[in-house]
């Protein structure tokens, strides 16, 4: 749209349509219209919002409270907003476009804490740091799928792998009283099951969504049976070993930063580990060019002599690796035992910041965190005395996803060869 | 005019799958359909044998002893254990006799009581099980069935708690009908998204799933809570008469729902082979392509089936509030969305077969209770045992290698369904 230096194709790729770019205008403008006549006018100018930067039981660091007068810093941020609208509505911010939509809503959600919380003193930094650690399975989860959609295979299992691996983890953690062989019981476990998905789907070509619901009924069931059977009468088996807090040096120390994602435990850093890997390998690697041309243009691939089938099942069981730490996380990393449907929809919210990322490992950490943030939001909404339950906000991720699946942000690119079975001629 | 249009989407539908089939034709392989089920539930329950001696501590301690005592205490169990799944959702034919013998008409009730719990647990799958095969029948994967059945329970529950005054006659199917609408719009809108925007309405319905999971969690908790009920997200309780009619006294439950399941089943019958509409679904969704270069309109054919779909789904929800449990609570459903998923795949979305395999599902969940009581063996191995019958039934050469069956000359038809990115 704007000085484009690179070759003609990039432009044309990331050209923004003009019904679009005035949609995205009119979204941004609204959500500045929204903060300016439901927060600004409901607020009196001599409120003062509270916010503690410093999480909870955190010493390295710390960082004073921030005071902010209500109403003027919702003006701002209104005001900001609205720029961003106009610009967008204007100019446009052609490949920054979803970019911006997010910082719009991500500027919705702050005034609308400003808003609830005027008056009032807010923890914003311990919501911060419980956003980042719910969004652990969420953006695992996500992962999950980038791996095996760019590979070809819809993977609707991820919850169902979750749900095993934190049943798995938890017994292997009880029974060895480690934590890393917790992590690899867990593993091990959604392996298996993505093996089951893997030869379900690949070689018996089974409808994808069909296997993938076989192994979440599978799993609701076995976890149920097995939790029923002994974790209930033995309780031993269910007192697994957390991961704890694993501040690290230096990073730590910085303000308001170092305590929300330098001293958290094992699990956020091999998110972003995994987020590193997954976008480097994918996009830098020869074996990310070759994993995606299968997910793309099987025949193509196979035609250039890449194993179609072998590369399939690497995906799958890459996949499920990664929904495994993400299961493993549930026990060893949140709650320390487990219960039944623990996972509770994490799986498919992981589904839904894939699709939002754009099967981007960038992109999905990023709604992974959104959706994290509503979530902490949600939990808090109570503690504040807020009007709108919490069940709304815990809505945000679905509704958000068929938007984006409507094409009203912009249309997904999801891989072309995706849920159909290779059959070699 | 009707009679034309039929021609020409019968034309069609020969032209996809070769020439008309004849009766002769449609004989032999009617076998060879049924013996895949067959043979897939059977594995699954020698399966959930395996699962019950496997995990039985008396079967190892036993086998601690010497290999043939841990074999016959294992084979002990496990007969124990489906004597009592089959007791508990048949009844006892000794008692059954006795009772028939002896003429009293109550202990033959009590006796026969079994079977009847047995129906009222088939009842709702065979509603979610016509729904998942009406959408597959229209090339819809509609995983969202759980979802609609809970607005669909709810639209059911506020029609029958919230009006007063009505005639039973008008009250009851005015909120059995409030829930079959109430599940069609919510599967209206993952149609309408792919008719017009090509969104999946695979995970278009799963989105709806959760939506509705929390939708309903606030009405209970709020606008719809019952007075009193400390907190709980729970109902109100419907009035009497909205209450679909239970046959027997208390225990037995027992209802019309039942019937009226088999008469629904008998419409999705008559509108999918017997009405041009279902001609048209079946065409779009057989070859979406084709309907389209014979002048369909693929678009509404999928509105059309994604709704039709989901007021099928409406009235799972809406049977077991008016005729069980005459309240909502948030633990309506244990799974008949995704077990409806197994049900039509069973069935071979067929809605003879989807009844056949709602009695078969119905009566092991309901066994299932008996069991977990006499050998403490947890009712959600009957998820496990559905489970690995689904995988079969979705993967018929699994079943074919084990039994050395042959493999039929035409490849069996397999479900439409591509990526979910939306491009068509």
């Amino acid at each position: 749209m704007t000085t484009t230096t690179g070759v003609i194709e990039h432009k044309r790729i990331h050209e923004v349509s003009p019904s679009r770019k005035l949609g995205m205008g009119i979204a941004e403008t609204l959500i500045a219209v929204v903060i300016f006549l439901v927060f600004v006018q409901n607020t009196t100018s001599d409120l003062i919002t509270r916010f503690v930067m410093t999480p909870g039981g955190i010493n390295q660091g710390t960082m004073g409270e921030l005071n902010l007068p209500s109403k003027l810093t919702l003006l701002i941020l209104a005001a900001f907003v609205l720029a961003i609208g106009l610009f967008q509505l204007i100019k446009g911010f052609g490949r920054q476009t979803n970019l911006m939509v997010g910082v719009a809503g991500l500027c919705l959600m702050l005034a609308f804490l400003v808003w609830q919380a005027a008056g009032k003193s807010l923890n914003l930094a311990g919501m911060l740091s419980s956003a980042v650690l719910l969004a652990v399975p969420i953006t695992l989860g996500a992962f999950s799928g980038i791996l095996a959609e760019r590979c070809g295979i819809i993977n609707i299992a991820i919850e169902g792998m979750m749900l095993m691996a934190s049943m798995t983890a938890a017994i292997a953690g009880s029974l060895t009283q480690n934590v890393w062989l917790g992590l690899l019981g867990g593993i091990f476990s959604a392996v298996l099951l993505a093996l089951i998905l893997g030869v379900l789907s690949i070689k018996y070509k089974v409808n994808q969504t069909i296997s993938g619901t076989v192994i979440n009924i599978f799993s609701t069931g076995m976890t149920a049976f097995i939790s029923q059977k002994f974790l209930q009468t033995i309780p031993a088996l269910n007192q697994p070993k957390m991961f704890t807090r694993v501040p690290i040096p230096l990073l730590a120390d910085i303000p308001l930063v170092g305590p929300i994602l330098f001293n958290q435990n094992i699990f956020v850093y091999l998110m972003f580990a995994i987020l590193i890997i997954l976008q480097l390998a994918l996009f830098q690697t020869r074996w990310g060019l070759r994993l995606r041309s299968v997910g793309e243009h099987p025949k193509a691939a196979d035609t250039l002599g890449i194993n179609v089938i072998k590369t399939r099942y690497m995906g799958i069981i890459l996949s499920g690796v990664v929904a495994g730490i993400g299961g493993a996380f549930f026990t060893l990393g949140s709650v320390g035992r487990f219960d039944e449907g623990m996972t509770a929809g994490k799986g498919f919210i992981g589904l839904a910041a894939m699709i939002f990322g754009n099967w981007m490992p960038l992109g999905s950490l990023g709604a992974g965190l959104l959706f994290g943030f509503a979530d902490a939001i949600g939990s808090k909404l109570s503690l504040l005395g807020s009007v709108i339950p919490p069940q709304f906000m815990a809505m945000a991720p679905y509704l958000i996803t068929m938007i984006v699946l409507a094409g009203f942000i912009g249309k997904g690119q999801a891989p072309a060869a995706e849920g159909e079975a290779y059959e070699k001629e | 005019m009707s009679e034309e249009k039929k021609d020409i989407g019968q034309a069609i539908l020969n032209e996809i799958h070769g020439t008309e089939p004849t009766e002769e034709k449609q004989k032999k392989p009617f076998l060879g359909k049924a013996a895949i089920p067959l043979l897939a539930i059977l594995t699954g329950l020698i399966i959930g044998a395996i699962l019950i001696a496997v995990t039985s501590q008396t079967v190892w301690a036993a086998f601690g002893d010497s290999f043939g005592k841990g074999l016959s205490q294992a084979w002990t169990e496990v007969i124990t254990a489906y004597k009592a799944l089959f007791t508990g959702s048949l009844g006892d034919p000794v008692r059954i006799v006795e009772a028939l013998r002896g003429g009293d008409a109550k202990e033959i009730r009590q006796a026969v009581n079994p079977i009847l719990e047995s129906l009222v647990q088939a009842t709702p799958y065979i509603f979610a099980g016509l729904a998942v095969a009406l959408g597959f029948r229209s090339g819809l994967f509609n995983i969202g069935v759980e979802g609609q059945l809970f607005i669909g329970a709810a639209c059911a529950t506020f029609v029958g708690y919230s009006i007063t005054g009505l005639p039973a006659y008008i009250h009851m199917p005015l909120a059995f009908l409030a829930g079959a609408a109430g599940g069609a719009f919510w599967a209206f809108i993952p149609g309408f998204l792919k008719a017009k925007t090509g969104g999946h309405e695979v995970i278009n319905t799963i989105m709806m799933n959760w939506i509705a999971f929390r939708l309903t969690e606030w009405l209970l908790s709020g606008p719809m809570t019952r007075p009193n009920s400390g907190g709980l997200p729970l109902s109100p309780m419907i009035q009497d008469t909205a209450k679909i009619p239970q046959f027997f006294e208390s225990p037995i439950r027992f209802h019309l729902g039942f019937f009226i399941a088999l008469i629904v089943a008998w419409l999705v019958w008559w509108l999918l082979f017997k009405t041009t509409w279902g001609l048209n679904l079946r065409t779009v969704g057989t070859n979406p392509r084709a309907a389209r270069y014979a002048g369909l309109d693929t678009a509404k054919s999928i509105m059309l089936g994604m709704t039709l779909s989901g007021a099928l789904a409406g009235m799972a929800g809406a049977v077991q509030i008016l005729a069980v449990n005459h309240s909502m609570a948030l633990g309506l459903s244990s799974g008949y969305g995704f077990d409806s998923i197994a049900l039509a795949l069973i069935g071979n979305n067929h809605p003879v077969g989807v009844i056949l395999s709602s009695l078969l599902f119905g009566t092991l969940r309901n066994g299932a209770t008996r069991m977990m009581v006499v050998s403490s063996i947890p009712i959600d191995i009957v998820d496990v045992i559905q489970a690995i019958i689904l995988m079969f039934v979705a993967a018929p050469a699994i079943i074919r290698s084990i039994y050395r069956l042959r493999k039929p000359k035409q490849e069996e038809q397999q479900v439409f369904l591509s990526g979910w990115g939306g491009q068509s």
